[in-house]
């Protein structure tokens, strides 16, 4: 009677998790939880924690640190997690600076880094690496969409990023993609809050149209002042410039900008519906699209771990890579560098119910890789 | 580049240049009474402005969330300066920058406890919304002219309560000889309360005015506090004049900077290049300025009276 009770017991929790796991696996999260840039953090922690939770399986524990979007502490954070915690797999960061302070020491040591969100080029090149994986896109990927994008009807555009790495990459990938003539290409300070002086040029550029890459607090500064100014030219951007954790705060000065994303809260699949449920059930809002890229990496990390133990990197890294996952986005695989090829789609910001958001218009690219995947030999 | 794109550029930075101010004044007149080196003013910037973000969402006006963002400021001016300031007056100046740069790192994090960490919603108020036409054919927003004109009146506001209110003799006194205003019988310590809420109050207005036009979040304070202090080492620690000037100065070599570096630049170089070296020396320019100053005058352009 026992011995068939603790079957039936065992039988249910298999059922219930679907797969049992051979050992415990450990995951290190470091995240911006303090400073400006929370907001994208703690979608990040929360998309992760959704589909953890999910997958209801004890054998998983996760263990969450503030980098406080600083590099050096973001190292500390790392290898006290490698060192003490003894983690196996590495993930959450939102930065391109603080990723490339810690990803590749981290697969060095031998524990795998699966990027929810920052996505340099210098890793998806020659430099990619076997225990390196990126569940979001190549960092240059949603603003080549838009340079595609602006092909259609524009013929001189104004482009304008922050001047750091990813605002770098942002401007060559758009430049991959725009055939037209460029009005001018300004490069603003990390952080700056007043855009006075550059919407001024703007005005007087004569473009057709315009690019901004301006995530968080920056994008809120300059929508709000953009609408107030009386310049009347058609603006666009990737969709970190307009993603759910700012539109609240930017408000209808955001109604009708155009961006480029992997993923928006109307899209019809079940995947997507259940994750926009769970989310909103759980946290009391709408994700942004760092929530779903955490979500797919923590889907990710589930889905190798019931095939394989991390401790058995090779086959680890096999089953991750075959990403045999039911994404929001619809479809995504990984391509030879370990970054997604996936389908990029035009959005606009919409006001529905009094609610600001992101809608889809139209698709962009299909089954889209990055221009760094060829010089990738893994 | 024509007279019209110059004078909107000149008009951003006489705007930034007067935001600035309302932060200098503040700074300034509390090293200059109290010789207190306050690195939360910044915090307190932040207070004003989710405190007229909170407001303005309850009541639906923006203008009671102005009122109230002062009323918030000058509180916790007051409180923190009962509590924590108080203690500071005699110790020197590495103890006042440790202690108010915790006060910082309390505040950040109280705002985020109470309020979350995603940016709050404020908007100009309808009053203000949109652009008007300036001579040359240009257009200007009109809660940008606001912005210069309130500066304007608070700066004028300032210059009336110091040159001719009991309340200004004794913060001129007060910064020329602190011991010997306590040996005439003015109760110094309700006088140093009143300054610190003034100031704050000030910040807290800044923070107001700005947080319609910016993001109001968490650590928005911080790098207005450095231009701030650049300002007050410019125009003369302890002078608000040297603080108006020096204001001014910074706003419109900001904005300048940022829009013709990358012009000039580009005469020689590639545009891609220009924009970005232009970019990387035009947030430069305001402390090559301030060195400069320093070289031929040290201690500011208006240094206060007492040494």
């Amino acid at each position: 009677m026992k011995k068939m009770l603790a079957a039936a017991t065992l039988a249910l929790s298999m059922s219930t998790t679907g797969m049992a796991f051979a050992e415990p696996l450990k995951i290190g999260m470091i995240t911006t939880l303090s400073g400006g840039g929370a907001g994208l953090g703690i979608d990040t922690r929360d998309g992760f924690m959704l589909a953890i939770k999910n997958a209801g399986n004890k054998d998983i524990t996760v263990v969450t640190e503030d980098d406080a979007q600083k590099p050096e502490l973001a190292v500390q954070i790392a290898d006290k997690m490698i060192q003490s915690d003894k983690v196996d797999i590495l993930t959450g960061i939102v930065w391109s600076n603080l990723l490339m302070a810690v990803a590749p020491s981290a697969v060095a040591q031998g524990k795998f880094y699966v990027s929810t969100n920052a996505a340099p080029a210098a890793l998806a090149g020659a430099n990619c690496n076997k225990l390196y994986f990126n569940a979001a896109y190549q960092n240059d990927n949603l603003h080549e969409a838009m340079g595609e994008y602006a092909n259609k009807g524009y013929k001189k555009m104004f482009i304008l990023a922050p001047n750091y790495p990813a605002g770098k990459d942002s401007l060559t990938g758009f430049k991959r993609y725009y055939k037209g003539q460029l009005a001018a290409e300004v490069y603003t300070q990390v952080g700056q809050t007043d855009y006075a002086a550059e919407i001024a040029q703007m005005r007087a550029s004569g473009a057709d149209g315009i690019f901004v890459f301006l995530p968080g607090g920056m994008g809120i500064a300059f929508m709000k002042q953009f609408a107030q100014s009386g310049v009347k030219i058609p603006v666009m951007g990737p969709g970190f410039s307009f993603s759910q954790d700012v539109l609240p705060a930017i408000g209808d000065a955001a109604v009708g900008a155009k961006a480029s994303g992997q993923w928006a809260p109307d899209f019809d699949n079940a995947a997507s519906k259940k994750f926009l449920a769970d989310f909103q059930k759980e946290y009391n809002r709408l994700p942004s699209i760092y929530a779903v890229q955490a979500y797919d990496a923590a889907q990710l990390i589930v889905a190798a771990a019931s095939k394989a133990s991390v401790k058995n990197a090779d086959a680890f890294g096999a089953e991750l890579k075959k990403a045999d996952i039911q994404s929001p986005r619809g479809k995504f695989k990984f391509n030879t560098n370990q970054h997604p090829i996936q389908d990029i789609y035009l959005t606009e910001v919409v006001k529905q119910n009094g609610v600001i958001t992101n809608k889809t218009v139209e698709k962009i690219f299909a089954d889209h890789g990055d221009a760094y995947a060829k010089d990738c030999k893994i | 580049m024509t007279l019209a794109l110059a004078l909107e550029q000149l008009l951003n930075g006489l705007q930034l240049g007067v935001m600035l101010f309302l932060m200098a004044a503040g700074l300034t007149l509390i090293f200059g009474v109290m010789g207190l080196i306050n690195l939360a003013h910044g915090s307190l910037y932040m207070v004003g402005a989710f405190a007229c973000a909170t407001v303005a969402a309850w009541t639906g006006s923006f203008w009671i969330g102005l009122i109230a963002s002062l009323a918030a400021a000058a509180a916790a001016g007051a409180i923190v300066e009962l509590v924590v300031i108080r203690r500071l007056y005699d110790r020197d100046h590495l103890d006042q920058v440790l202690a108010t740069f915790a006060l910082i790192l309390m505040f950040s994090e109280g705002t985020r406890w109470l309020f979350g960490s995603f940016p709050l919603y404020l908007d100009i108020p309808p009053l203000l919304q949109g652009a008007v036409a300036l001579p040359g054919g240009t257009e200007y927003p009109v809660y940008r002219l606001a912005i210069i004109l309130a500066g304007a009146i608070v700066a004028f506001g300032l210059y009336l309560l110091i040159s001719r209110t009991r309340l200004g003799m004794r913060i001129r006194a007060g910064e020329s000889d602190r011991e010997m205003i306590g040996a005439l019988g003015v109760d110094i310590r309700t006088l140093y309360t009143v300054v610190f809420a003034l100031g704050a109050a000030l910040a807290g207005f800044a923070g107001a005015m700005v947080g319609a036009l910016q993001s109001v979040q968490v650590g928005m304070g911080e790098p207005v506090l450095i231009l701030a202090f650049v300002v007050i080492v410019i125009g003369g620690i302890g002078s608000i004049k040297g603080a108006l000037l020096g204001a001014l100065l910074v706003g419109v070599t900001d904005t300048m900077g940022r829009f013709l570096l990358p012009k000039i630049l580009a005469l020689f170089v590639a545009p891609a290049q220009a924009g970005m070296i232009g970019g990387a020396a035009a947030s430069m320019l305001i402390y090559i300025v301030m060195a400069v100053i320093l070289a031929v005058k040290p201690r500011g352009l208006f240094p206060a009276a007492h040494a």
